[in-house]
């Protein structure tokens, strides 16, 4: 995690250690046997947010309205704040002294967790907006139940990040009905949207042994287990818009929690790695 | 020099201006939570207001610098995010300079749950989450948009005056 800034000590490394003694003590971080499976599955949430954050970030500067841009830089921002904190635990807990911002920066597209649903291109406002109430929607119950984690410091990082994530998925579900809802294009829109995205949103629910290892410890809740809450927020909203849930399955298109990606998320690492690939260490 | 007492410790603290709105000190926006002395250093636990937000680091310089100018040398700072920072901390002091300054103040216990309970009455036009207006006082107000010119705030318009203003959102 980036260290606080301090004017009399260059030394980094030092000050992450004492902000890392400052934190609630929490033996998981420690735990040898868990630690891969722990690291990867923190990468996941870290990756997720980093990349979303990424790619609703591309719309500064072009939103349809002024309001709608701020809102979605807003949104990018909450989520790269949450990538530190999700990323910075993740360096922490692989303890080989790198940073937030190297796992961030010097990781290769297979080395990336997130979902390939948060990678795919922005297309129109109704791609976007449907991809990410289909995360918030996750989020939203995802960060909930990690507020009972057993590692008290995964429990507040996801205190913290849900307080933000209940406004994204408010704001995303008023835009699903209001466009789902609205004129004959709009419906359209998203509903094509919505068949476009649905077959990548089933792997936010399909476990492997890590999400078993992170289960098993008392970290994370059981996939499945979210999948009804998930289900119900989805319909509910889906019905007051007036879009029809797709028959076909929706794990589809998985693999990006394993490394797997689409080939999208090569271009976006280009873009956002490229002043540390080119430049080494460049800081500011 | 000899050590400063808490009290004036928190009397420098209540000096610093947040960098967005610098009407509000640091200590009103409630968002020093703790100092103590670590042997000669003193440790000013700081809890950020939203995750990404990108005032942090400068809210942090601010504190830093401020202390040091008041003869702190060893000094640290540390990040603390739990509990989470919450627009209940905001001082009746704090509310008061945000409304003259023009942005309407949090109303306490109206954050977003993310439920869709709260969203169908909104639609409805039930919300019953009335933001008066900090220039007229009007409650005939509407929001434009959830989000503002900073994480902490969401954009309003009085139907009365015709002015837009800020809300500073319940968190
Ligand atoms: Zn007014």
């Amino acid at each position: 995690m980036p260290s606080l800034p301090d004017m009399t000590t260059p030394d980094v490394v030092a000050l992450a250690e004492s902000a890392a003694a400052a934190q609630s003590h929490d033996p998981h971080v420690q735990d040898v046997d868990l630690k891969p499976a722990f690291f990867d599955w923190l990468c996941r949430m870290g990756d997720n947010t980093l990349i979303l954050g990424h790619r609703i970030s591309e719309w500064c500067g072009h939103g349809p309205a002024l309001e709608e841009d701020i809102a979605l830089a807003n949104t990018a921002l909450d989520l790269i704040g949450h990538t530190q904190m999700w990323l910075g635990l993740a360096a922490e807990v692989q303890s080989e002294g790198r940073t937030a911002d190297d796992l961030a920066f010097l990781r290769d597209a297979m080395k990336f967790r997130n979902l390939q649903l948060a990678e795919l291109p922005n297309g129109d406002m109704a791609v976007t907006l449907m991809r990410e109430f289909l995360f918030d929607a996750w989020h939203f119950h995802m960060l909930t139940a990690l507020t009972r984690s057993a590692s008290p410091r995964v429990a507040e990082i996801a205190a913290k990040a849900l307080k933000e994530v209940s406004y994204h998925l408010e704001r995303s579900s008023d835009l699903v009905v209001r466009l789902g809802d609205g004129t004959q294009e709009s419906h359209a829109r998203m509903q094509e949207a919505l068949d476009r995205l649905w077959p990548y949103s089933g792997e936010m629910f399909v476990a492997d042994a890590v999400d078993d290892a992170v289960a098993n410890a008392g970290i994370a809740p059981v996939l499945a287990d979210l999948q009804p809450a998930w289900q119900q927020t989805v319909e509910e909203v889906l019905a007051e818009a007036t879009l029809t849930r797709p028959e076909g399955r929706a794990d589809v298109h998985r693999g990006g929690k394993q490394g797997r990606h689409t080939e999208h998320l090569g271009y976006i690492l280009a873009q956002m790695q490229f002043l540390q690939r080119a430049y080494p260490g460049a800081s500011w | 020099m000899s050590t400063p007492s808490d009290a004036q410790i928190w009397d420098w603290l209540a000096e610093v201006p947040d960098p967005e709105i610098p009407v509000v000190s640091v200590t009103d926006l409630g968002i020093v939570r703790d100092i103590r002395w670590d042997g000669d250093t003193l440790v000013v636990a700081v809890t950020p207001t939203y995750s990404g937000c990108p005032a942090t680091a400068v809210i942090d310089l601010a504190i830093e610098s401020h202390l040091r100018d008041r003869g702190i040398g060893d000094l640290r700072l540390e990040r603390r995010l739990s509990p989470p920072w919450t627009t209940d901390w905001v001082t009746q002091e704090g509310r008061d300079k945000l409304r003259a300054y023009g942005i309407a103040p949090p109303v306490d216990g109206t954050a977003s749950d993310g439920g869709t309970a709260a969203r169908a009455a909104r639609l409805a036009g039930r919300s019953n989450l009335v933001i008066a207006c900090p220039r007229c006082g009007s409650g005939n107000t509407e929001r434009v948009s959830q989000f503002g010119s900073t994480p902490c705030k969401a954009s309003y318009r009085c139907k009365d005056c015709l002015e837009p203003f800020d809300y500073f959102k319940c968190h």
